[in-house]
Order: C-alpha cells, then sequence, then structure tokens
C-alpha cells in the first residue's frame, strides 16, 4: 500500500495561517524537499517578519528569526560561518521586495549559496492588507483604494526579472501553488534550488504565487481563479536563469 | 480500498480539496469541528482512485491517502511511505 501523508519535517502544531493561505501547501512542500534530500539535520531555516513570521513553529529542523528584511544578509552571516550546514530563508513579499531589497539584491549579485523561498501573494497580508510592492496594476487594497497605479504608485515589482540581470544569480524561477500542476512544479524547483546550494552552485531563488483569499476578500474559489488569471498574467511563470 | 483520511480537527474549511477533487467525490460537512469550521467528507468511497490531488492541495496538511494495489517501483516520491 502506498501513503500520501504529513512529513516529520512538519511539526503536529495547527498552522496560524487563514483558510485557503498558500503559505501551507509551500510549507508542505519545503519540508518534503528537506526529507527527499536527507538534509534535517544539517538545514537552517530563516524565517521572515510578515504572515510566516511563526514558521519556526512548524519546522522540525534548525529554524531562526531574524529582523523585518534581513533573511538573506542573515544567511550569508551563517553560511559562511557553517558552508557545510544547508541555508534556507523563506519570505514574503514584503519582507523580500519592500524592506528587504536591498539585502536580496546584494545578496544575489555577490552569489551567495543560499536558497531564498519567495512567497508572492502581492498583498501585505499580516497587517491587514495594504498594498505591496508586488501588487498588481488596478488592483484594490487599503492603501491603493482606487487601484494601483492611479496615484503614482507605479507598476508592481518582478523580483525574478529584476534578480535574472546579476551575474551572481545561478538559479530563479517563478512557480504558483494554486493547481495540483503549479504545486507539483513548485516542489521540482523548490527540489533544484536545495540541490544548487548542496552542489555549491550558489544564489538560488524560487518565487511561488500564492493565494490570499482574507486580504484579497476574495472566497477559496475565487482566491484561486484570481491567482491563475490574473496574477499569472502580471507575473508569468518559468524559469528565469539557470546556469545549470 | 483506497482511502482518504481526514484530520477533521486540523481543518479549516477552506475547500481546495472538493474544489480539486477530479471525481467530484468530496463535500463539506454540515456538521462544525472544534475550530468551528464544516469539514470534508467522502460522498462515494468506492470512486476514490487515491490520486492525491486532496492532498497536494490541502494547506493544513489535514489529509492522507491511501492507495491499494502498488508496487514499490511506481513509487515516484521518496516522502511517498509504502507500507
Amino acid at each position: 500500500m502506498l501513503t500520501l501523508k504529513r512529513t516529520d519535517v512538519l511539526t503536529d502544531a495547527c498552522t496560524h495561517y487563514c483558510p485557503g493561505c498558500g503559505h501551507g501547501i509551500a510549507h508542505r512542500l519545503v519540508a518534503e524537499v528537506i526529507e527527499e534530500l536527507g538534509i534535517r539535520e544539517k538545514t537552517i531555516g530563516i524565517a521572515p517578519v510578515g504572515c510566516a513570521v511563526l514558521m519556526y513553529d512548524y519546522f522540525n529542523c534548525d529554524m531562526t528569526e531574524c529582523a523585518h528584511g534581513r533573511p538573506p544578509a542573515m544567511a550569508t552571516g551563517i553560511k559562511r560561518i557553517q558552508p557545510d550546514k544547508i541555508v534556507f530563508t523563506y519570505q514574503g513579499d514584503g519582507d523580500l521586495a519592500a524592506i528587504g531589497t536591498a539585502e536580496t539584491i546584494h545578496a544575489a549579485n555577490r552569489g551567495e549559496n543560499i536558497t531564498v523561498i519567495f512567497i508572492n501573494n502581492a498583498i501585505y497580508g499580516m497587517t491587514g492588507g495594504q498594498m505591496a510592492p508586488t501588487t498588481l496594476t488596478g488592483m484594490r487594497s487599503t492603501t491603493s483604494q482606487d487601484g494601483r497605479g492611479e496615484h503614482g504608485e507605479g507598476p508592481p515589482l518582478k523580483v525574478c526579472e529584476l534578480l535574472s540581470t546579476l551575474d551572481g544569480v545561478c538559479y530563479l524561477e517563478r512557480t504558483a501553488v494554486s493547481t495540483p500542476k503549479d504545486v507539483i512544479a513548485t516542489k521540482r524547483a523548490i527540489k533544484k534550488a536545495f540541490q544548487n546550494q548542496i552542489d555549491g552552485k550558489g544564489f538560488s531563488l524560487v518565487e511561488v504565487l500564492s493565494m490570499c483569499p482574507t486580504d484579497w476578500k476574495l472566497s477559496t474559489v475565487q482566491s484561486v481563479d484570481f491567482v491563475n488569471n490574473e496574477m499569472k498574467e502580471a507575473f508569468p511563470l518559468g524559469v528565469y536563469k539557470d546556469k545549470g | 480500498m483506497n482511502k482518504v483520511h481526514f484530520d477533521k480537527h486540523r481543518c479549516k474549511g477552506c475547500g481546495m480539496c472538493v474544489l480539486f477533487c477530479p471525481q467530484k467525490i468530496l463535500r463539506m460537512s454540515a456538521d462544525l469541528n472544534d475550530q468551528g469550521f464544516s469539514y470534508p467528507e467522502v460522498s462515494d468511497p468506492d470512486r476514490c482512485t487515491a490520486c492525491g490531488m486532496c492532498f497536494r492541495m490541502c494547506p493544513d496538511c489535514a489529509i492522507q491517502v491511501d492507495k491499494e494495489g502498488v508496487k514499490t517501483s511506481d513509487k515516484k516520491e521518496t516522502t511517498d511511505v509504502m507500507e
């Protein structure tokens, strides 16, 4: 008999995420990859500030928490002191693309041998639905009530496209968790990002388009449709850089 | 027999499993769990193919899928547990 079940790399704790949130799926994929690669005993994860701030409670590997936006800087320090450890950061769009843009770009440019999992839900979730750098043009949030772009907010920040111009980056891929096919593709991408670090190839980032039904003010079904129809159009999926 | 187990205490009632079940044999319960959410039930267990779509889409890892008659060589991912 074949059994699909919860991996031991996740703790038994119930997550605090809202119903239909994509973080839970992304957590499971990261945990399964850690188990499949057999690196649980030497993995150090870095939790962000944002919705995933409590993720150290959900992972059965070494975890740490870091100041807002600074996980790539902290990962740089940990990886340079302990190069035999596998270091990954897990960050949202507010953490990685707003307050932490400098840390992200410079860690990528230096080609630090770390893995970054970037969850893009186009809004600030934890603080109640304010506009994020990745909020879509025309999308309403509590701080862009006429839709983004009407008052000089500019277009959404495309992190994969931005980082693909840097020589230090090894691997960039944008995926989603809104359909079973995308979930399987996301797991493959995350596995490759971890394998790159094991092989010493350098900076790998996987951007995951994720649902936020609560702050989008949509039902689960509508939020899945929103990712599939609107977000995938603004943020095309695919591999943006792969040095092999 | 193929079997889907739901940990109803962990479920937050988002309905992703119901949405993505290819056989359309899942429905949300009339009862509520301890957290106050309705949870999924299998309306027609005989039609379950144990495809694992509900497991893959569940954000709360509240689902376990048992598939009968699978050989070890069919194992695709190491996190698929053979028993």
